[in-house]
C-alpha cells in the first residue's frame, strides 16, 4: 500500500512536470524567449517539490504512525495487565499484531483478540491517513508550485538550488556514515580499554591473545589481550603478499604499457582486471585447498616441516589477488608519462631500457607508490583468504611456514563466535579501530608522497 | 660555412600507412651550417627531420624509402644501431621536455648513458660547459639540484639544448625549438644556434620565416610533402625561383 503510494507520488510528479511545462509554454505566448526559465525548468521545479513533499510526508507519517500505535497499544495492554513485566507486554503486542494480520500467535486469549480488533481498525486508519495526507500534500505542493509559473518566475535558479541541495545531502550521507563508524569504533574502544583497567600498553605490546578466556565480571584478563601476535601476523602476510604482488604487478605494467602491441594490450588489460573482480572467497578456498597442501608437500620433499595452514600460502595467494590492482594502476600512470619525455630520451641516444628505467619510471613513481600503498591497504584489510588459509591460532612467530593469524581473522572469530556480542564487541572493535588508524596513516602518507613528488606535465 | 656534406639524402619517400607524407625529397645538410626547413603546417618538414635520426622508427606504420647517408654511410642500413646514430645526431623538441630529475642529472643523462666521462670531476665539467654553451649556466649554477621542471619555459628549452649538447653530437636537429618561447628567450636561443654552428651541423624546423632568415645559411621550403626549393637562405628570401616559395615568404598563403 505504502510502496504503491510512493509510486503514485512519483507518477503525480511526472504529471505535474508535463502540466507545468505546458503552462509555461502557454504563458510565453508563443515566444519562449519571453520566459526567464526554459519550460522544462518550470516542470522540473514543480516536479521536485511534489516528490520532496510527498515522500517526506510519507516517510514521517509511516515512522511516526507506527511509533504512535505501538506506544498507544503498549499503554492499553499495560492498563489491562498491571502486574506484567515489560517483556511480557512486548510479547502480547507482537501477538496482537500477528492476530490482526491473520498470522499465528503464541497464545490466543480474550484480551489479545479484543485488542487485535482495535489494532486492526487503528492500523487501517493509520495507513489510509498516511496515504491520504501524503498524496494530498504532494497534490497541494504541485498546485501551489504551478500557480507560481509566470514569465518572470526564476524556476531555473530555484530548481538548480534544490538539486544542489540533493547533491549535498548525498555527499553528507557518505561523510556522516564514515563519521558514525569512526565514532562507534572509538566508543567501543574506550569501553574495552576501561574493561582492562586502562592498560593500553598491555593491548599494544602484550604477546598473548586470548581475550575471551579470562573474562570475569565484565573485566578482561589484561595479560591475555596482547595484540602483538595479530599485528605481527598481519605484517608478515602483507609482506609476503607485497613481495609477490609488487614485482609481478610492476613488470606486468611495464610490459603492457611499453612493450605490448596495442592488440595484446586490448585483451590483456581487461583479463588482468577480471582477476581483480574475483571474489576473495574464491581465492580463499583456492589458497586453502590447492596452494597450502602444495607448499606443505613441497616443503616436506626438501625436509622442511610446514603447517597445513601457513602464512606463506595465504601471503602468496593474497599477492596474486593484489597483482591486478598494482599492474592496472601502474599501467595507467606509466601511460600518462608524456611521449615527449620518451622522445627526449631516445633523441639523446638512450636505449629503451635506459629510457624506461631512468625517465619513465621516475616520472611515474608517485603513481606507482600510491598503487603499491593501495595494495598494502587491501592486504591489511583482507580477511577471507587468511581465515581459510593462514590459521586461527595467535602464534608469535617469524617463520612463514607456520600458521599465524591476522587482525581481521580475529575480528571474524570474535564476532561470529558463541560469546555474547557485548563481550566480544570490545576487543573486536578495538582491533578494528587500530587497523583503521594504520590504514588511515598509510593513506595519508601516500597522499603526501604523491603530492610532494608529483611532476606537473601539461 | 663549408661545402662539405654531412648528411646527404636522395629521393626520400615517407609513408604513414597510406598517407604519402614525404615525396621524393633530396637535400644535403652541410657541415658547420644551419639549415632551416620552412613551410606551412603539415608540409612534412618535421617528419623529414625525424628521418635524419630515425626517430620515426618508434612509429610502427611509418615506412621510409630512398637514400640517407651520413658521412657516406647509410643511416638506415641494417648494421646501424639507431641508438648509436641518435648519440651522434642529437635532437631538441618543440616542447621543452626536461626529465623528472635535477638540472644536473638532466644534462648528465647523455654522458652517463654513453659512458662519455670517466669520473665525477669530468662529468661536472661537461655539465658546466654544456650549460654555459646553452646560455643558462648563470641562471642555474646555484641550484643544479633543483628539478628541471621547476625552470621557466625558456629556461627549460635551453636546458634541453644543453642536454643535447652534452652528448657531443655531430648534428643537432631542432624541431621548432622556440615556438613556445617569448621573444627574449627566442633571441637567446637564436644566438645560441648561431654559435653552435662552429661545432655542429644544425638543422632547424621553424614556422617563423624571420627566424629562418636570421639564423640559417641554407633553407629548404617544403610544401605538401614536396621539397619545393632548396638553396642559400639569402637567395630563397630575396629571389625565390618557385612561385609557391614566393607566395609563402610574402605571406600570400600558409
Amino acid at each position: 500500500m505504502l510502496a504503491l503510494t510512493a509510486l503514485l507520488i512519483v507518477g503525480l510528479a511526472i504529471g505535474f512536470f508535463i502540466l507545468s511545462r505546458a503552462k509555461a509554454i502557454s504563458v510565453s505566448q508563443g515566444a519562449l524567449a519571453n520566459l526567464h526559465s526554459r519550460p522544462s525548468y518550470h516542470g522540473t521545479y514543480v516536479m521536485l517539490w511534489v516528490v520532496i513533499v510527498g515522500l517526506a510526508l510519507l516517510l514521517v507519517l509511516m515512522l511516526g504512525g507506527n511509533a504512535y500505535l505501538d506506544a498507544k497499544f503498549l499503554g492499553d495492554i499495560r492498563a489491562a495487565l498491571p502486574d506484567a513485566r515489560d517483556i511480557e507486554i512486548d510479547l502480547v503486542l507482537s501477538d496482537v499484531k500477528a492476530i490482526a494480520a491473520g498470522l499465528v500467535s503464541s497464545r490466543i486469549d480474550p484480551l489479545r483478540e479484543a485488542t487485535a480488533i482495535d489494532f486492526a481498525t487503528a492500523d487501517a486508519v493509520r495507513i489510509w491517513a498516511t496515504v491520504a495526507i501524503s498524496l494530498g500534500g504532494a497534490l497541494l505542493a504541485g498546485v501551489l508550485g504551478m500557480r507560481q509559473i509566470s514569465a518572470e518566475w526564476r524556476a531555473r535558479n530555484r530548481s538548480e538550488r534544490i538539486i544542489v541541495g540533493i547533491l549535498w545531502l548525498s555527499a553528507a550521507v557518505a561523510v556522516l556514515t564514515t563519521l558514525g563508524i569512526v565514532l562507534s569504533l572509538i566508543f567501543e574502544t574506550f569501553n574495552f580499554f576501561a574493561s582492562i583497567g586502562w592498560r593500553v600498553d598491555k593491548f599494544l605490546f602484550g604477546t598473548r591473545w586470548s581475550p575471551l578466556s579470562g573474562v570475569q565480571d565484565g573485566m578482561m584478563d589484561m595479560d591475555k589481550v596482547g595484540a602483538v601476535p595479530l599485528f605481527a601476523g598481519t605484517l608478515m602476510i602483507t609482506g609476503i603478499a607485497m613481495l609477490v604482488a609488487v614485482p609481478i604487478g610492476l613488470f606486468a605494467a611495464i610490459y603492457l604499457s611499453e612493450f605490448a602491441s596495442p592488440k595484446v594490450r586490448l585483451w590483456a588489460k581487461p583479463m588482468l582486471e577480471i582477476l581483480a573482480g574475483i571474489p576473495t572467497v574464491v581465492y580463499g578456498f583456492f589458497a586453502a585447498i590447492t596452494v597450502a597442501p602444495f607448499i606443505r608437500n613441497a616443503g616436506e620433499a626438501i625436509g622442511l616441516s610446514v603447517a597445513s595452514e601457513s602464512a606463506l600460502a595465504a601471503g602468496i595467494v593474497m599477492g596474486v589477488m593484489i597483482i591486478p590492482f598494482i599492474s592496472s594502476l601502474s599501467d595507467d600512470v606509466i601511460n600518462a608519462v608524456p611521449q615527449s619525455l620518451r622522445d627526449g630520451s631516445y633523441g639523446l641516444g638512450a636505449t629503451k631500457a635506459e629510457t624506461i628505467r631512468q625517465v619513465v619510471l621516475p616520472a611515474a613513481l608517485p603513481g606507482i607508490v600510491s598503487a603499491i600503498l593501495l595494495g598494502v591497504s587491501r592486504a591489511i584489510g583482507e580477511t577471507m583468504i587468511v581465515v581459510m588459509a593462514a590459521g586461527q591460532g595467535a602464534n608469535l612467530t617469524a617463520n612463514p611456514l607456520e600458521a599465524v593469524t591476522t587482525v581481521t581473522v580475529q575480528i571474524v572469530m570474535l564476532i561470529t563466535g558463541d560469546t555474547e556480542a557485548s563481550t566480544a564487541a570490545g576487543p573486536a572493535f578495538t582491533l578494528a579501530f587500530t587497523l583503521f588508524c594504520i590504514t588511515l596513516a598509510l593513506n595519508i602518507f601516500a597522499l603526501r608522497f604523491v603530492r610532494k613528488y608529483r611532476e606537473k606535465y601539461d | 660555412m663549408t661545402n662539405e656534406v654531412k648528411i646527404s639524402t636522395k629521393n626520400v619517400d615517407v609513408f604513414y600507412g597510406d598517407n604519402h607524407a614525404i615525396k621524393d625529397v633530396s637535400v644535403d645538410i652541410l657541415k658547420n651550417t644551419v639549415t632551416a626547413f620552412i613551410g606551412p603546417s603539415g608540409c612534412g618538414k618535421s617528419t623529414f627531420l625525424r628521418c635524419l635520426n630515425r626517430m620515426n622508427d618508434t612509429i610502427d606504420s611509418c615506412k621510409i624509402t630512398g637514400e640517407l647517408l651520413m658521412d657516406g654511410e647509410d643511416i638506415y642500413a641494417k648494421s646501424v644501431d639507431p641508438v648509436q646514430l641518435r648519440a651522434k645526431v642529437g635532437m631538441v623538441f618543440q616542447k621543452p621536455n626536461p626529465f623528472p630529475k635535477s638540472i644536473f642529472d638532466n644534462v648528465a643523462y647523455g654522458p652517463r648513458i654513453h659512458g662519455l666521462v670517466g669520473n665525477k670531476t669530468d662529468l661536472e665539467e661537461v655539465v658546466e660547459t654544456s650549460l654555459r654553451r646553452a646560455a643558462i649556466w648563470n641562471e642555474v649554477k646555484d641550484r643544479l639540484d633543483a628539478p628541471g621542471t621547476s625552470l621557466s619555459g625558456g629556461q627549460q628549452q635551453r636546458l634541453c639544448i644543453a642536454r643535447a649538447i652534452a652528448t657531443a653530437p655531430e648534428v643537432l636537429l631542432m624541431d621548432e625549438p622556440a615556438s613556445s618561447l617569448d621573444p627574449i628567450a627566442t633571441a637567446q636561443i637564436e644566438e645560441l644556434i648561431d654559435e653552435l654552428r662552429n661545432n655542429y651541423s644544425v638543422v632547424i624546423v621553424t614556422h617563423s620565416m624571420q627566424q629562418a632568415a636570421r639564423v640559417s645559411q641554407k633553407t629548404a621550403f617544403f610544401h605538401m610533402g614536396d621539397m619545393v626549393e632548396y638553396g642559400d637562405t639569402t637567395a630563397i628570401f630575396t629571389n625565390p625561383v618557385d612561385q609557391r616559395t614566393q607566395d609563402y615568404i610574402t605571406g600570400r598563403f600558409g
